[in-house]
């Protein structure tokens, strides 16, 4: 019962305590009056007896002190005191209060936006079962610098079936189709994903409406069976549940729906609109094929410890493959990473960039309030003084400053937590490509990070002013007051070093703002090897059901180029497999029958193309040696090959490659193929080296491998208007086919470069801002310096000083801690550049160019933020800043 | 003589809960009570009992409560909780134990 009544007790005390105060006094008086009516009783006279009963009792003030002191919530009572006693003065100064909180909330937004980001994108593990668990393996080949490479459907069949350090694998690789019209819906061509039957149980996902597939699906010949993801089921179907053990008919074809994956099911990426079984997204003879990768494998460990062991019996078997094989590209070893690290592997870098960008503009903004709030606590000097001269303990005088920048923190906190979230919004929806980015929410960890970034902003802005106001000898700060001349010089120090810290920051922030968007230039301007201007693109695949035969394929092909060159405003129109910067489509490992067989680990690899006739003029790709394809090059007699300059340099190095033969297998088997012509290089991906690159007549017309292509159109006028026009020749050929990425050239390039333009945007922005901090800081402190210093200006004027000289006083004064700051931050800023080196293109970590611009640039600021005060001080009239004192 | 600051600490702490240990008292009556019954050897500073008061209260060992005196006014009447009356057997023990133990130095000599 005790604490029950205790509780009673706490309650009272926190809600009624002003009743209770006004109580106590009622209880003294009522023990006074007692003791008066006793003392009158022994014959005392009203005053005598009032003095006697007030001796007997005490001092009331102290005792109520005492008596307060004994109650519980003293210590809430002392903090609402300093937020009153803070709020008090914040409102005294709006302008001061008003900066700072906005100081504030543009850090705290940022820094919160862009950990809900983090949070959600690399820190949460991935929605599986047991997430920790998941790897995903890789073929690494000895000759090749890119570790990770995808893998042949053998080799997952194999590793599979052979090893046993694993408790499962599952495979998935890229596919796609065109879906038909069932009940009226446009044609869509769809991206979509083939997954061995067991990937959805080993990730743990269960479907949202029927079951995934089985193992018998999940084989050549089998009936055809789909399940859809829910972004498809509710935009193509309604979100009809009788959707499921109904047909759809995919490039022609019917398939069975078994399922319906989860809403929040969208690996690898949210493009991918539904998924068919593994194996049948193969043709027979490649099922089992060693030397054909395209796959992606996900494993999931037995127990985290296994994870070496368990990989090195794959490699170990891996190697056996690829003895077996000698000579086709099948890779000696086998390597893996955390499926989390495959899923972020774009974004992890731009996004701990960004975060430090953030980190870095909130630590200005922080050390910016402190200067603030230096500037002030030297305008109070006199008052802490006589405060503390009156007995203000220095941990009471602390504490309510502090409490001023808690406030601050507050407010700007509160601020830019709803800021955050319109920005993390604003930010997901900008960054193309940016991976999970449809888990990102802010809950109970951001608003965590977010309260405590508050706090730890308040205490490091708050703290460093607070501790220096109160530690200068009393007696000094009181004999300061009274001759300015010399005064404060201490706290002047303190507000340059806080302005060299802000200055050094916002030089690491401008360098690596500067390296990002000069990589981001050089990636928009890099030359993609054919013309930009003017060029649409457009792609159309078309189903082997109806396109059987390599006649129907090629007269598809021929009849549409036919209908785009008769449009008017066409230039030139071409077929190709990918035009440049739209990706790297495929490789293929090859020998030149005639050069002698060079080591076996030698793999001779190149990126592939298939091309018409008219591309490479169409594109104004130029022609170095030889010929183009002619119109010959058609169906059986398509026995040859165009190659990059690249190429001719890397294989035929001092030979002419003409009419020489690359041994290669297109489809299954190998073939020797004629080098009839060399072309200029072109780029696959902006910002990735030139690959040696070989073409092969589209002409062929095979409905495996022919039958995806791009049409590029180089117009007289605006490409875009022409996209109408060349639908409409599709439509008329095959009213049935869909087309897709309808894109210019320019518009490849700004979808490649999206993700950089952004990131290199934000932090230049972040840049910016810090460096308007600096001014201001710079402007503030100055301006601060040159009123405390007036009358000794003043007195140098009367003696003599020219106004040059006092201007030069101040700006040397002003460009000391700027000098200062400038040769910390470019030090900083080349540890930063070699940081984000992999980020950058084009251009070193150590740019010249960058360091210069940056430097120039932010002295610039300093000098306009240091003359206006410095002005200032130059227009003192002698006599009226003697008088002031 | 004796100040509460005199008295050994705690003291008035067991002075207040014995006084109370009988009817329910407001201040006043507890430090009369205490005077008269010392033969007026303890004489509290009056208003030094309400510091101990708030904080016997706070602690629960006694209870507050407002109602009217005989004079009909609005009087606090402090009563004894029953952790209180515990607290006061303990405080009682160690008292004659330490009481007990000065006795024995004091006569020894």
């Amino acid at each position: 019962m005790r604490w029950l009544h205790r509780i009673r007790v706490l309650m009272l005390m926190l809600f009624n305590r002003g009743t209770e105060k006004s109580r106590l006094n009622q209880e003294f008086e009522f023990h006074l009056e007692q003791q008066i009516a006793e003392n009158v009783s022994h014959g005392m006279d009203p005053g005598a007896a009032r003095a006697a009963a007030m001796r007997v009792f005490g001092n009331t003030g102290l005792l109520e002190e005492q008596t307060h002191s004994e109650w519980s919530w003293n210590w809430l009572e002392g903090i609402w005191r300093d937020l009153r006693y803070g709020t008090r003065t914040l409102l005294r100064t709006p302008g001061f209060s008003v900066t700072a909180i906005v100081v504030m909330a543009l850090g705290i937004g940022a820094t919160t936006s862009l950990f809900t980001i983090v949070l959600s994108v690399l820190l949460r593990p991935l929605p599986f079962r047991d997430p920790g668990k998941l790897v995903m393996l890789y073929e690494h080949f000895r000759a090749f610098k890119e570790p990770y490479n995808v893998v042949a459907p053998g080799d997952f069949r194999d590793w599979r079936a052979q090893t046993h350090g694993f408790e499962d694998m599952a495979a998935w690789r890229n596919w796609g189709g065109n879906l038909s019209g069932e009940r009226g819906e446009q044609p869509e061509t769809a991206l979509a994903a083939a997954g061995s039957w067991n990937l959805f149980t080993l990730l743990g996902v269960q479907p949202a409406l029927g079951r995934t597939f089985t193992p018998d699906e999940d084989r050549i010949g089998a009936e055809n069976v789909v399940m859809l993801t829910w972004t498809l089921f509710q935009s193509r179907y309604g979100g009809d549940t009788n959707i499921v053990g109904k047909q759809i008919r995919i490039d022609s074809k019917p398939y069975t729906v078994i399922g319906v994956l989860p809403r929040w099911f969208s690996y690898p990426d949210p493009t991918i609109k539904f998924w068919v079984p593994y194996t049948p997204a193969f043709m027979p003879e490649q099922a089992l094929m060693h030397d054909m990768h395209q796959s992606l494998v996900v494993a999931r460990l037995k127990s985290l410890e296994s994870r070496t062991a368990a990989v090195k019996e794959v490699s170990a078997l891996q190697y056996r493959i690829h003895l077996q094989n000698k000579g086709k590209p099948v890779a000696e070893d086998v390597v893996s990473r955390p499926m989390i690290e495959d899923v972020v592997n774009d974004a992890k870098t731009p996004l701990i960039v960004l975060m430090a960008a953030v980190g870095c503009m909130l630590l200005i903004a922080c050390l910016n309030v402190s200067n603030l709030l230096v500037a002030r606590g030297a305008a109070r000097k006199k008052e802490v003084a006589i405060r503390q001269a009156l007995g203000g303990s220095r941990w009471k005088l602390i504490q309510e400053q502090v409490t001023e920048s808690v406030l601050i923190s507050i407010a700007g906190g509160t601020l830019g937590i709803l800021l955050s979230f319109s920005a993390t919004d604003w930010v997901v929806r900008r960054w193309r490509d940016l991976p999970r980015a449809d888990t990102i929410h802010s809950d109970g960890t951001v608003l965590a990070f977010a309260i405590a970034i508050v706090f730890a902003c308040a205490l490091l802005a708050g703290l460093i002013p607070a501790i220096s106001s109160t530690s200068k000898g009393l007696l000094s700060s009181l004999q300061d007051s009274s001759r300015s001349v010399q005064g404060s010089a201490s706290r002047a120090t303190l507000r340059k070093l806080l302005l060299t810290g802000e200055i050094g920051l916002t030089v690491i922030l401008l360098i690596s703002a500067g390296l990002l968007f000069r990589s981001f230039l050089n990636l928009k301007t890099s030359d993609l090897g054919c013309v930009t201007e003017n060029v649409l693109t457009m792609k159309y695949g078309l189903p082997d059901k109806q396109y059987d035969k390599p006649e129907k394929v090629l007269a598809f092909h021929e009849g549409l180029l036919e209908r785009v060159w008769a449009l008017p405003g066409v230039r030139a129109a071409g077929l190709v497999s990918t035009p440049p910067g739209g990706g790297y489509e495929g490789d293929n490992v090859f020998t030149i029958p005639e050069h002698p067989a060079q080591g076996p680990s030698v793999e001779l690899d190149a990126v592939t193309r298939k091309a018409d006739p008219g591309y490479f003029s169409a594109l104004q790709i130029p022609l170095l040696n030889g010929r183009f394809f002619s119109n010959q090059d058609r169906l059986e007699h398509t026995h040859t090959v165009i190659i990059s300059k690249k190429f001719a340099t890397q294989f035929f190095p001092g030979e002419n490659p003409i009419g020489k033969h690359v041994r290669m297998a297109f489809k299954d088997k190998l073939e020797d193929l004629e080098i009839i012509g060399v072309v200029g290089d072109t780029l696959h991906d902006l910002g990735q080296p030139i690959k040696a690159t070989i073409y092969r007549p589209i002409f062929n017309g095979d409905p495996m491998i022919d039958s995806m292509a791009t049409v590029v159109v180089r117009t007289a006028g605006d490409p875009l208007a022409m996209a109408l026009p060349v639908q409409k020749q599709v439509s008329a050929l095959d009213p049935e086919l869909p087309v897709y990425d309808v894109l210019t050239m320019q518009q490849i390039i700004g979808k490649a470069t999206a993700s950089q333009s952004f990131s290199a945007s934000l932090v230049l922005a972040f840049a910016v801002l810090s460096l308007m901090l600096a001014a201001v800081g710079l402007y503030g402190v100055l301006s601060f310096l040159v009123t405390q210093r007036s009358s000794e200006i003043g007195i140098r004027m009367a003696l003599g000083a020219q106004r040059g000289e006092v201007l030069r006083l101040v700006l040397v004064d002003g460009m000391r801690p700027v000098f200062l700051g400038l040769i910390f931050g470019l030090s900083g800023g080349a540890v930063a550049g070699m940081l984000i080196k992999s980020v950058l293109y084009g251009t070193r970590p150590l740019d010249p160019g960058v360091f210069v611009a940056m430097a120039v640039s932010l002295l610039l600021t300093a000098l306009i933020a240091s003359v206006v005060p410095a002005l200032r001080a130059c227009r003192i009239q002698p006599i009226q800043a003697l008088r002031m004192e | 003589m004796g100040k509460p600051n005199d008295l050994v600490q705690g003291t008035l702490d067991l002075l207040i809960l014995k006084t109370l240990s009988l009817e329910p008292k407001h201040g006043w009556a507890i430090a009369k009570r205490i005077e008269q019954t010392s033969n007026e050897v303890l004489q509290v500073q009056q208003g030094s009992l309400y510091p101990a008061l708030h904080r016997l209260e706070q602690q629960g060992w006694i209870r507050g409560k407002w109602s009217e005196s005989e004079t009909g006014r609005q009087v606090k009447f402090y009563s004894l909780t029953s952790a209180g009356r515990a607290r006061l057997e303990k405080e009682m023990e160690s008292w004659k134990r330490l009481s007990a133990a000065i006795d024995l130095v004091v006569d020894a000599l």
